[in-house]
Formats: structure tokens, sequence, C-alpha cells
């Protein structure tokens, strides 16, 4: 089941450059929400403080409070615990290369120790047909590497990787803009089916997309979030001029 | 054939600009336009295959010259010869095992030692050190390469084999007497002094050659696995060196091209006595240290092609080393992926 994600004054900064100022969100818990905004407003920096993967870069520093469900993600929390709970998809499909199709998905678990057999059978198949990946692979599980599949299918492996450890939050920064329209149908499918079971909060440079697996949207620009309302809402009738200004184009 | 991509300007005493003016800017020029640059490029193209063919018949001329010259033993010893503990220049009765033996141990021996280390150091200046420490700590490494063989021998002979006597080897026996493997008088020289030697020699080429590997294993790489919950360890074992192995592979067979082939520091240490002993404190001989000591008092003519054919056993030793090491690397890279031992 996925949890709410409280996201309170939260700054973050590369070395002496702020890339994030005062952040004040929330996320529902078994809804998508989609993180909108032109390039390098500080979308991605944003959701990789979530999980905190922003800290992973030397000089970079966050400041704030995150919650996620019941944990709070900077204080009290490893970042290991906070990762296993907060799944993330990253915009480049990552498949780990060395490994087989079967054993990218079960890399989680085996990280957390799990070592029978028939329970990593059952997650993987599991986790494969959450991506809907599993017809296309069952055949091939251990033979064929995880870099020798598709961009989409590479993409939908690494997402049955992220859920088989069965997180509460999945993030996913832009996962679709490597992929072709037919895979990316995919990918927002299954977002839609995940969302039942999950926290998804999802960037993406594309409103059709968001307005399309999305019920709540943030609009971010220059590191602030200019406005945080209902997909619908945003699209149609925003109250922020400069949120209109975006979605209709007049700027990029 | 004129490529189709590049197509090239017409020569006719105009400037090309004014012909041309409908073009768009950006179009590529070829770097040489005329003719003579053709010739030139064949030319070049010529001389390079002539270098290329010039290695690969001086690698034949090796082996030509070292079959020729050992053929004397041959004939004398046979296949005798690579199986006979017996090296007797008096009665000109020789058998390089000892020294084919030698050779393997202490090069082995240095692997053992040296590729941990050498990954270790890899792994910290890599993944762990703080940036300022990373360019000198790789620097001084790379130093150690640089170091002439004889004097590792000397510092062997002043400070590790005095080590080696007093402190190491009576630990070794006290505590892994046992196995065999060291026991015995300490005399400090001798194959265990040969091999961390060799150890310390090979330890620059792994680990520079692996830091670079690893520098190259992209950064998603290492968030894929992070992004799973690993801990920094995991997400180095997982995410970087199994995704560098093959790399690594070639790293390590660097060094045991080294180690195998290396004369100096290790006729200063081993002992230079063809004896095959299971102790690691007993002295041994190297078949390059052999050759080296005693070539330029080889009287006899079959003591001469002996030495001679050790020389070939060593080549060949040294070819097929890197031939398997190839092939498991070859292997590896095809992309098979191999079980996951997370
Ligand atoms: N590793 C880094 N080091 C220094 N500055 C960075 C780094 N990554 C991002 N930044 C800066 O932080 C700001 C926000 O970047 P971020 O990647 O979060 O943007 P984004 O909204 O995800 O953009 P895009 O849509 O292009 O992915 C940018 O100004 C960028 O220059
Ligand atoms: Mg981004």
């Amino acid at each position: 089941m996925g949890v709410t994600i409280h996201v309170e004054n939260l700054n973050a900064w590369y070395g002496k450059v702020q890339a994030l100022h005062d952040i004040n969100l929330k996320f529902e818990p078994n809804h998508a929400t989609a993180l909108i905004g032109p390039s390098g407003c500080g979308k991605s920096t944003f959701i990789r403080c979530l999980n905190r993967m922003h800290e992973t870069i030397p000089e970079a520093r966050v400041k704030g409070r995150v919650r996620i469900g019941e944990l709070d993600a900077y204080n009290g929390t490893s970042a290991t615990q906070l990762r296993r709970r907060v799944g993330m998809v990253f915009q480049k499909p990552n498949p780990f290369p060395s490994m087989s199709i079967y054993d990218n998905v079960a890399s989680g678990l085996k990280l957390n120790g799990v070592r029978n057999r028939k329970q990593l059978d059952e997650v993987v198949e599991r986790s494969l047909n959450a991506s809907a990946l599993w017809d296309e692979v069952k055949d091939q599980l251990h033979k064929q590497s995880g870099a020798g599949l598709s961009g989409g299918q590479q993409q939908r492996l690494c997402i049955a990787r992220a859920l088989a450890v069965e997180p509460e939050v999945l993030l996913m920064d832009e996962p679709c803009s490597a992929l072709d329209p037919i895979s990316t149908g995919k990918i927002e499918e299954l977002i839609f089916q995940l969302k039942e079971q999950y926290t998804i909060v999802i960037v993406t440079h594309n409103m059709q997309q968001a307005a399309r697996v999305a019920e709540f949207t943030g609009f971010f620009l220059l590191g602030k979030v200019i406005e945080f309302d209902k997909t619908e809402k945003i699209f149609t009738n925003p109250s922020n001029k400069r949120t209109e200004d975006y979605i209709t184009g007049r700027f990029g | 054939m004129a490529n189709q991509a590049f197509p090239r300007p017409q020569l006719t005493g105009q400037p090309v600009s004014q012909k041309t003016t409908v073009e768009p800017k950006t179009r590529p020029l070829p770097l040489m336009p005329s003719s003579s640059g053709e010739v030139a490029d064949r030319l070049f193209g010529f001389a390079m295959l002539t270098c290329a063919v010039a290695i690969l018949g001086l690698l034949v001329l090796i082996v030509y010259e070292l079959v020729g010259r050992s053929q004397l033993s041959w004939h004398a010893f046979g296949w005798k010869f690579f199986a006979g503990r017996d090296w007797n220049p008096v009665e000109e009765h020789f058998g390089a095992l000892p020294f084919i033996y030698g050779t393997l141990v202490s090069s082995l021996l240095a692997l053992i030692i040296a590729v941990p280390l050498a990954v270790g150091v890899a792994v910290f200046t890599t993944e762990m050190c703080p940036k300022w420490l990373r360019g000198p700590l790789s620097f001084t490494t790379e130093l150690l390469a640089a170091i002439p063989s004889v004097i590792y021998g000397l510092w062997a002979i002043f400070v590790l084999v005095p080590l080696l006597r007093q402190y190491v080897q009576p630990f070794l026996a006290r505590t892994l007497g046992w196995t065999g493997l060291f026991e015995g008088p300490p005399y400090g020289i001798g194959m265990l002094a040969a091999g961390i030697i060799l150890a310390i020699m090979i330890v620059p080429i792994i680990s520079s050659i692996t830091r670079e590997v690893l520098m190259v294993v992209p950064q998603h790489q290492r968030e894929g696995v992070l992004a799973l919950g690993a801990t920094r360890w995991e997400m180095i074992r997982i995410g970087v060196l199994r995704n560098a192995r093959a790399g690594i592979l070639g790293g390590v067979i660097l060094g045991l091209g080294r180690a195998l082939g290396e004369t100096m520091a290790v006729t200063m240490v081993i002992g230079n006595r063809p004896e095959i002993a299971r102790s690691l404190f007993a002295p041994g001989y190297t078949m390059a240290s052999v050759i080296a000591n005693e070539f330029s008092e080889a009287t006899g003519d079959v003591y001469l092609s002996a030495l001679i054919e050790i020389g070939l056993a060593l080549f060949l030793v040294t070819i097929v080393v890197n031939a398997l090491a190839r092939l498991m690397v070859w292997s590896v890279t095809r992309g098979l992926p191999a079980r996951a031992h997370v």
C-alpha cells in the first residue's frame, strides 16, 4: 500500500548553488503525481531528495524535512532503509548488464538476504507480470542479459526490479523520455495500474502524459514550486500566470 | 569511388566559397582535397601495414632463433628436458622443471598477494577517497611502476628479507606450519620473498588498469544499485566491480605477464637454487633468473643450448598464459549473463 509523502521546507544545494528553495508538498497515497517544468528547474533534484539519492553526489546538500509514511527520511532513518521503501526508476534504463533478466529482478531481494529459490521465483514472476514484461521474456529469463533487451523492455525491467522489493513509493524520473510511443503507452498503462498500490511521483516533460496518468500535478520553476493542484485544474484553469504560460507553450 | 557524404569540391582555381554559396556553411569539407593527399594516404597505410607485418615477423624470427639454437639440447633430452629436475653443468645433464616450477609458483604467489591489494587500492581511489587525495594517490601508485627493478631487489635484500626472517616467517610457521607451505628454516631469502617482491612490483600495473576500468563504469549503474537500498560496499561489488570484471581481468593478465618475465629483483631474493620444495620458505630458481645468471658462464654448447631452450619455454609459457587469459576475457565480454552472486 502506498503512503503519504510530506515535504516541508526542503532546500537542496550543489556546492554553493541552491537548486531547490523551500519546497512544501504533499503526495497522496495510491495516486500518481506529476512534476512538470522547464529543463533545469530542479525536478530531478527534488525527486532525488525523496529517496536521498541527492546526497550521493559530492558536495550536494539537503536541508528540510521529508516524511515517507511514518519514516522521517532525514532524521533517524538510514539511506539504505529508506531506499528499500522508496523505489526509483531512472530516465535512462539502467539494467545490470552482467546479470540475466531473472537476476536483475531478483537483485534487490538478494541484497535483502532472500535466498529461498521458490520465493525468488515467485517474486520475479510477479514483478515481471506487474511491469507487463513477463510474456515477452519468460522463456529467456536466465539466458538473456538485462542489457540484451530493447530500450522499452529494459525500462520495464527496471520497473520490475524496483517493484520486486515491494516499495511503498515509486519515483520515476522521465521514465519514457528514451522510449518510442508504443513502449511509452505500455509504461503509462502500467503506471495507471501501479498507482492502486503505490504512491507514484513521476517527472515528465510530456504534458499529455501528465494529464493521462496523474491526478495531481506540480509545476516547478527555478527551483520553486509555482503551483500544485489537481491535474485537471492545472491544465485547464491554472491560477498562476506563469503556469499558464508554460502549459500553453508561451515560454520554454 | 567518390564519397557521397563528402563531395570533393571541383578545383578550378576559384575559391570554393564562391561556387558553393548556396550550400550551408556547416557542410564538412574534406581534410585533404587534393589527389596528392590520397597518394600520401596510401603511402601512410602501406607504411603502417609494413610496421604491423614487421612486428609479426619479429615474433616469428625470435621463435625461429630460439628453436634453432636450442636444437642441441632438444636432441639430447627431448621432452624429458621439461620434466627433469636435475641441472648439472658438469655432467652436462639438464632438466628445466625446477625453473618452470619456480617461475609459476612465484608468479602465482605474486598474483594472490597483489590482486586483492591492487583492486582495493583502485576501489579506494575511485569510489571512496576524498577528491583531493585522488590525484596524489594515483600519482604515487603509478610512480611505483617506474622504479627500476634492481632497486626493488636492493630494497628487498635490505628491508624485506630481514623482516621476513625475523617476524613474518616465524609467525607463519607457528600458525600455518601444518599446511606444509610454511616450514623449514626461515632464511628470509626464498620463494616467499620472491613472490612478495613480485607482488609489490605488479600492484601498480594492475591497480592503474583497474582504476581506469572502474572510472568508465557509468554512474547510472552505481545509482541503480544504490536505489535498491544497497550499502556502499554492495554498490561497489554489484554496481562497479561486477561491471568491470573483464577489464580487471585484463589488468591481472598484464600483471601476470610482468611477473613471469621479471628477472632482476627475483634473482636477487629467490635464492637461486634449482630445487622443488613444497615450503615457500625454501629457495628456488626461475626461468628468467637462470638465464640471466648463467648465460655468460655457459661454457659447453649443450649448456648454452639448454639455457636457450629455457628461454623458448619461458616465451611459450608467457604466450600460453596470455592466450588463456584473453580467452577468458573474451568469454566474459561476449555478454553471456553469468549467474549473479549477489
Ligand atoms: N550534479 C550536479 N552538479 C551541479 N549542479 C547540478 C547537478 N545536477 C543538476 N544541477 C543543477 O541543478 C539545477 C536543477 O537540475 P535538475 O537536474 O534537477 O533539473 P531538471 O528539472 O531535472 O531538468 P531536466 O528537465 O532537464 O531533467 C540545474 O540548474 C542544474 O544545473
Ligand atoms: Mg531531470
